[in-house]
């Protein structure tokens, strides 16, 4: 389990790990009699926290440390603790190591009391979403263990943490330096019936408890090794909540696609048919689904998680740049990466200082902020207080994560920012003296816009060149475009990467807008365009209409398209069963005449 | 309701499988460096776990005509019974030009910049020449690929020494492969950084919460063939951990399985002793790794 060790400067962090370590057993043989030697030859006293320098020492050669780790195990379970720097400048240090963490122990020296870290690592750990957190109240051997000293600082601290949200699992008075209340209960204070420090630590629960909870399993990857002779199509990841079996109905957000668990796959163990929280796993579906990497797996049994692309959440940004509106980011929660802008910035509080002001319009480095943001499109998440780990995310700016948030509300009720650049974009057109109507009269047809979908390889693309040429030879005003002419053309500046198929997407469906807009039956192809896409294209065309053909497997949950062709179908049946579809939604006069 | 109870080495298993598959997604030019060492040889194995019985990723091992005879035969056979990626790269002149120890006129530390950093630095650029096991022939041949790796998986520790405690799991190196130690991005939670600017590679380290002792024990759970180096063969000694035959040495012991090593760590006998002690270059001067580290030394 790993635990981070937090709070302020010389209040006796490397004093509270050197005991632990030294009490469980865990230093390598010899090194407590050297340490405390090479004291007396220095005529200083020997402390445990030289324990740890020297341990660093030898292990950081002559750098500088920041989140260093130690490795013990009590006869419970193995710990890492993470050591994490008390000064501001290793902010990015602190929050690496304490999010790692399950647990946290803060020590509070008991004569300085509660301090400006104290403060400020109560606020990080509750925004790092450390929800079982210890005070240890240290040096009471200099306040000659009086418990009202104690009760006083369990007090007031309380009322510090009760506005953070965060309740602390218990106080510990303990001398670190004399070893009390850290492995044994300390004779000198009989007025203390809590547990010791080392049996906190066993007490402290494990992200396994989550297996009670509802089945959360954002989708990593698809895996089909199909080149080594594998045919299984695995839905990889790693299982955050809850637990499923095989046989159970689930449902894919935010597309929405459902299955059913075919098998639980895995390498060198014994066959299982089941997967619980915590576990990397991979899974088989009994129907072949288009899913992408980044929706969240769910059970049709349990409650959904949110879906939006408008939330309100905590953040703590890091960033050399600061946080501002109007920017594009890159978000990644869970396993999905959208671009995301800030929309509202609602509070913020410099951590550095502690000053609350609801007045800046942007969070800069080391600023904790409440704010709003909208993604491009919509994103499978959970509130916080739902599901940590989906309801955490980090903000990307320019290569580097430049903060860490978690969701507090889904706002994503109202208009999405597509409806609204669509409403924009149509507001702002411009007509020419003749419209689409005047257009399609002289044409002899409508415009339309024919989006054939199918997976790769499926002949999708030579049947869209089909029925251009088929139209074309009987007059009509039909054009055939190929999306690759598109990627080094209109599409160059963006690249191959998956985060710019959001951009790739809205250039097609502007286009689509344009040349129906023209009189034009336009024909384009995507390989296994989702609901997701369809709609996206849909809206962006509209006021014009899109015609879907689904050629082999059917990919779509939720749209049913306008035409299937079963896959094997011959072209010029397949061309024929168009023609028939063209006629009867009256897209071209009957083609028999 | 059933529990899914995982113990220590569950969850270091799932969390490097996650940070595979992390790598896997996001590095269009990714590779795994393969020492034939039982650390790198772990993470093949994690790597086997993460992807269903396959390893989609190619792995690299740079060779210094220095190791031990048997890592080379060990690996060979390896990458053909698990019908791997395999792939070398080496420092052709240095070693032609015996620009080496202790057979050449340099010290250690030299002889490890040249055979093993420079080489690592321009067989990931793609910059010298790689060699690539063709399965057909069960020979190496000439790799077409000069592609530049963007990720390269290594499967350093965070317990080996200090400066290894501060590594990211996902740690940015610019186009020189060198490391800013202090001013590292931040990690929350189980994000990573997985985006890079032109020019710069990503090293990622999904073993760095693992100590010796995990490393063993998980050997041991899995099963997984180690190169016999690692074990007591009857004279008494063994290699606890390897390299070139000129600066490595094995220590005193009798361990001859995987649970005998297991004993000897647990017992506290080599608790003392770091796990390096028989890796002479690390003692050459006083930052011995952590300067071959900041050069891009893995």
């Amino acid at each position: 389990m790993n635990i981070v060790i937090i709070g302020h400067v010389d209040h006796g962090k490397s004093t509270v790990i050197g005991r632990l370590l030294a009490d469980t057993g865990s230093l390598p043989e010899g090194r407590l009699e050297s340490v405390k030697e090479s004291c007396r030859r220095n005529a200083k006293p020997f402390e445990y926290a030289f324990l740890l320098d020297a341990l660093k020492d030898e292990q950081s050669q002559g750098i500088t440390i920041d989140t260093a780790r130690c490795f013990f195990r009590s006869d419970f379970r193995d710990y890492i603790i993470i050591d994490a720097p008390g000064h501001i400048e290793f902010l990015k240090n602190m929050i690496t190591g304490a999010s790692r963490a399950e647990a946290a122990l803060l020590v509070i020296d008991a004569r300085e009391g509660i301090q400006e870290n104290s403060k400020r690592h109560g606020h990080m750990a509750a925004m790092l979403g450390i929800r079982q957190v210890t005070v240890l109240v240290n040096k009471m051997d200099l306040v000659d263990y009086r418990e009202e000293v104690f009760s006083d600082l369990r007090d007031e601290y309380t009322a510090y943490l009760r506005h953070l949200d965060l309740t602390p699992l218990s106080f510990i008075p303990v001398s670190a330096r004399d070893g009390e209340n850290i492995a044994e209960h300390s004779l000198r204070m009989p007025w203390y019936s809590g547990h010791t420090v080392l049996r906190q630590l066993d007490l402290f629960r494990s992200a396994e408890d989550a297996s009670g909870a509802h089945f959360r399993f954002p989708v990593q990857d698809i895996y089909k090794f199909t080149g080594s002779n594998d045919d299984r199509r695995i839905v990889a990841g790693t299982v955050l909540a809850g637990s499923i079996e095989v046989g159970e109905k689930v449902v894919f957000q935010p597309s929405g696609k459902q299955s059913v668990i075919r098998s639980v796959e895995s390498f060198n163990t014994p066959s299982k048919r089941s997967a619980g929280a915590g576990q990397a796993a991979g899974f088989t579906l009994e129907t072949q689904l288009y899913i992408r990497p980044g929706e969240i797996m769910l059970k049709v049994s349990e409650p959904s998680c949110e879906v939006g692309s408008r939330f309100r959440a905590n953040v703590f940004w890091l960033g050399r740049a600061p946080l501002v509106k109007g920017r594009e980011y890159k978000l990644k929660v869970g396993t999905a990466r959208v671009a995301v802008k800030l929309a509202e910035i609602n509070n913020t509080l410099d951590s550095s200082d502690l000053v609350f002001s609801r007045s800046k319009q942007q969070l800069d480095c080391r600023d904790v902020g409440e704010c709003i943001f909208e993604t491009v499109r919509p994103v499978a998440f959970d509130t916080v207080s739902t599901n940590e780990a989906t309801g955490r995310f980090v903000v990307v700016d320019n290569y580097e994560i430049a903060g860490g948030g978690i969701i507090l509300e889904n706002l994503s009720s109202g208009q999405t920012p597509l409806q609204r650049h669509i409403s924009e974009r149509e507001r702002h057109w411009e007509y020419g003296l003749v419209r689409l109507p005047e257009r399609e009269h002289a044409n002899g047809h409508r415009a339309k816009f024919i989006l054939f979908t199918g997976s790769r390889g499926s002949g999708k693309r030579s049947l869209a060149k089909q029925l251009e040429q088929e139209l074309f030879s009987r007059k009509l005003h039909v054009y055939y475009l190929g999306l690759a002419a598109l990627e080094h053309g209109l599409d160059a500046d963006l690249g191959y990467h998956e985060d710019h198929a959001d951009e790739r997407l809205r250039r097609i469906g502007e286009l689509a807008r344009i040349l129906t807009d023209t009189g034009l039956i336009f024909i384009a192809v995507a390989d296994d365009a989702d609901d997701y896409a369809i709609e996206v294209l849909r809206q962006l065309n509209a006021p014009n209409e899109v015609l879907v053909v689904a050629v082999g497997d059917h990919l779509l949950s939720r749209f049913s398209p306008d035409l299937q062709i079963p896959a094997g179908t011959d072209d010029s049946a397949a061309v024929e069963r168009l023609n028939g579809m063209l006629a009867t939604r009256e897209i071209i006069a009957d083609y028999h005449i | 309701m059933k529990t899914y109870h995982m113990d220590h080495l569950d969850r270091l298993e799932s969390q490097s499988i996650y940070i595979l598959r992390e790598a896997y997604r996001e590095f269009k030019s990714l590779c795994m460096l393969w020492s034939i060492g039982k650390d790198s040889t772990v993470m093949l194995w994690l790597a086997r776990k993460a992807f269903f019985g396959h390893v989609p990723i190619p792995l690299v091992h740079i060779d210094t005509r220095y190791k031990i005879p048997e890592m080379i035969e060990y690996r060979d056979r390896v990458a053909i019974e698990w019908n791997l990626n395999m792939i070398y790269g080496e420092n052709r002149d240095a070693i032609e030009e015996k620009r080496t120890f202790p057979d050449g006129n340099t010290d250690r530390i030299t002889c490890c910049r040249h055979l093993k950093s420079e080489a690592l630095k321009k067989t990931l650029s793609g910059q010298w020449p790689r060699f690539r096991m063709d399965h057909s022939l069960r020979k190496y041949v000439p790799d077409e690929s000069r592609t530049p790796y963007t990720g390269v998986i290594a499967g350093v520790r965070a317990d080996e020494e200090g400066s290894r405690s501060k590594e990211r799991y996902f740690s940015p190196r610019d186009s020189e492969n060198s490391w800013d130690v202090g001013d590292q991005p931040p990690e929350f939670w189980n994000q990573f950084k997985t985006d890079f600017a032109p020019g710069t590679h990503v090293r990622i380290h999904p073993l760095l919460d693992w100590t010796e002792l995990n490393v063993w024990e998980y050997i041991g759970r899995e099963n997984i063939p180690l190169v016999s180096l690692y074990f007591n063969r009857g004279n008494g000694t063994r290699y606890r951990s390897l390299g070139c035959f000129p600066c490595t040495t094995p220590i005193e012991s009798e361990a001859a399985t995987v649970s005998e090593i297991i004993a000897e760590l647990a017992d506290g006998r080599l608790s003392s002793v770091a796990e390096r002690s028989g890796r002479a270059q690390d003692r050459e001067d006083g930052g011995g790794l952590e300067t071959l580290r900041r050069d891009g030394y893995m």
